[in-house]
């Protein structure tokens, strides 16, 4: 077996247990009528009436920057990320707004985004929209210049 | 106070100051110094590494592309070593087990240390990844790369700056 075979077929392994409920790539099947663009979630936070937001990413990231009120649920790769994100929604009524994002990979390699989402929407969740972010958090929301907050 | 003093004295406070807003490094720019022990078991300082080319590779478990990076970059390290080229991996998962775990199941030919939030904000927000800088013998930005790209690309780019 080549090398490089060898080695993604241990790359995969190795992601596998790390992966609750989705996998990187599946992304791909949130439907494109429940993505939000940074553009709408950033003139939501300017009018002030952004929904509650949810970072399913890693926290190391979120430690850095996030999206200014959302609160840290992830990772969504992650049984105990899951559980997480459970526990910050878990009081919320069901066709409440509720606004996830990642950010951590290009979206089709995003390992979090799809577990998450499939999470709330199993949940009960009616509203869920996920923040869609082609590159990462970095290219498409910081560099873009919208609103930011630093630290943890 | 001497001038050289002073600027040591600012340099001082600025590694140990939370980089609250960082600045977006550019081509050009010196690159953050940082010194930590790799994960195995030696000191690295990238200070030290003066008079190289190296690869800061920011990367983590949980990044499907920079893990299948790695044996790519590992073969750049021992084609391109002798001739004083180096990468170290710097790694962002959320602890260090998980790192230890992956590099038990893939092979690194480099050191590889653990990042954190602040490591990332001295390099400008490591807010996605791939990313990768390119950093030349005098310390400087070459190259910053982020998200995928073929490996081929990176061989070439480091073909380059060793001729330089």
């Amino acid at each position: 077996m080549r090398p490089a075979i060898l080695t993604y077929l241990l790359a995969v392994l190795l992601l596998a247990p790390q992966t609750a409920s989705a996998a990187p790539g599946d992304a791909l099947t949130i439907p494109a009528a429940v993505q939000i663009q940074p553009v709408e979630l950033a003139a939501m936070l300017k009018a002030g009436n952004a929904p509650p937001i949810l970072q399913v990413g890693f926290s190391v990231m979120y430690q850095q920057a996030h999206i200014p009120n959302s609160q840290y649920a992830g990772p969504g790769n992650k049984d105990d990320g899951l559980l997480n994100l459970k526990s910050h929604v878990d009081a919320l009524p069901r066709d409440q707004l509720v606004v996830i994002y990642c950010g951590c990979c290009p979206w089709e390699k995003c390992p979090n985004i799809a577990a998450a989402y499939k999470q709330l929407v199993g949940m009960g969740f009616t509203k869920v929209r996920v923040l869609y972010l082609a590159s990462s958090f970095g290219a498409d929301w910081v560099d873009r210049g919208y609103p930011v907050t630093r630290g943890g | 106070m001497s001038r050289v003093l002073m600027l040591a004295l600012l340099m001082g406070l600025a590694a140990n100051a939370p980089a609250k807003n960082p600045v977006k490094l550019k081509v050009g720019d010196v690159a953050p110094q940082f010194a930590r022990s790799d994960l195995q078991g030696q000191p690295f300082d990238l200070k030290a590494q003066r008079g190289k080319i190296v690869l800061v590779d920011f990367w983590a478990s949980w990044c499907a592309p920079c893990i299948l990076a790695i044996p790519h970059l590992s073969q750049l390290q021992k084609k391109y070593g002798a001739r004083g080229f180096q990468v170290v991996g710097v790694s962002m998962d959320d602890s260090a087990n998980t790192t230890k775990e992956t590099m038990r199941n893939i092979r690194f030919s480099y050191p590889v240390v653990l990042g954190d939030a602040k490591l990332g904000n001295f390099y400008g927000g490591v807010l996605g990844l791939p990313l990768q800088f390119l950093v030349g013998t005098d310390g400087k930005i070459l190259a910053i790369r982020s998200g995928e790209f073929p490996p081929t690309a990176l061989d070439r780019e480091i073909a380059a700056a060793l001729k330089r």
